[in-house]
């Protein structure tokens, strides 16, 4: 683990996760929730976790993004909230 | 109601940045969780007692493949709750959906089609490889299963879902993903039936041929096949639910149409 390498990685994590709760538009907050599982599995990597990394990539930025976004174009794609 | 809720976060988040700092060091060899002598027991005796190099598979497959049975059985259940649920609202509510239209999608790109046709042969070829090769580097059937669904899941999205749906009808979906779960408990069953305990797959060694001199012991290599054989089935169930609420989802049950 460098620190300057998570200390960017850490930053962008919640700068997406602030964005994918603030957005209006649901498509766009399922595409920066992506954004978030991939730098999360960039940070498991680092920490030698690469089985959890690795589920992570599949399953958190790969098939769970697809399903949201199957979801919005099935519902809304702007929230109310 | 807004502020409240801020209020709350902010109180817990600062309760939880406070708590880490009791936290052992990243890594530490002297934390609690490196000293237990389970840990120890994993770290050095998993490649002696299962000849699996990846301790991780090891743990998850073998020493707690309880665990991960039940595992696979929750994503099943989940799996066919959505399918269940989404098919029933496609059968009472078949009148008052708009009809969708039921024209042959003629715009599709060609360039999209042509580089899946290539793309999923290697999709699919590498998911295999996460599966059967999850003792030896990372993944296993949990990795592998998305992958390989998610190669169908790309299908129905370069194409409609009626043509990805020809190749896995919702039916035989449901069979595949049962069928994942019938071959992990059935490898845990059979190993009861041998005398053993469940899941203890060194019980099956009488399946196996008899070891050569010089090679690993049968009972070591039943534990390394044994956990293959259950990856298999944890890859069945996960990739036939990914698909499964994959065009369940995006077709709100008529599966019809394209994304």
């Amino acid at each position: 683990m460098i620190w300057q390498f998570d200390l960017i990685l850490l930053v962008f994590l919640v700068i997406s996760a602030v964005i994918s709760l603030r957005v209006k538009d649901l498509l766009s907050a399922s595409i920066v929730f992506g954004v978030y599982s991939f730098l999360i599995c960039l940070l498991w990597a680092g920490m030698g976790a690469v089985d959890v990394a690795f589920t992570e990539a599949a399953v958190g930025a790969g098939v769970g993004a697809v399903f949201l976004i199957a979801t919005v174009f099935n519902t809304t794609r702007r929230s109310s909230d | 109601m807004k502020t409240l809720g801020f209020i709350v976060v902010a109180v817990i988040g600062a309760l939880l940045i406070y708590a880490e700092g009791d936290f052992p060091a990243w890594g530490d060899p002297q934390s609690p969780a490196s000293q237990h002598a389970i840990s120890r027991h994993f770290i050095s005796q998993a490649m002696s007692e299962t000849a699996v190099p990846n301790m991780v598979t090891a743990v998850l497959a073998d020493y707690r493949g309880y665990d991960t049975m039940f595992e696979t059985v929750v994503i099943f259940t989940a799996g066919i709750a959505i399918i269940g649920i989404l098919g029933m609202a496609r059968l009472t509510d078949r009148e008052s959906l708009e009809p969708m239209s039921e024209t042959e999608p003629a715009d599709r790109d060609m360039i999209v089609i042509n580089t899946c046709r290539l793309l999923i042969p290697v999709m699919q070829l590498f998911a295999f490889y996460v599966v059967a090769h999850g003792h030896h580097s990372p993944g296993g059937g949990f990795q592998g299963g998305v992958i390989l669904g998610v190669s169908f899941i790309l299908w129905a999205i370069a194409r409609d879902l009626p043509t990805a749906l020809r190749g896995i009808r919702p039916r035989r979906m449901i069979f595949l993903a049962a069928l994942g779960v019938v071959i992990y408990a059935g490898t845990g069953a059979l190993s009861l039936a041998m005398d053993a305990k469940l899941l203890d797959y060194s019980a099956l060694q009488g399946f196996l041929p008899p070891a050569p001199a010089g090679a690993l012991p049968s009972e070591i290599m039943a534990r390394s096949h044994g956990m293959l054989v259950v990856e298999v089935g944890v890859a069945f169930t996960v990739s036939a639910i990914m698909f499964g609420i994959y065009t369940y989802l995006s077709s709100m049950g008529r599966l019809k149409g394209g994304f």
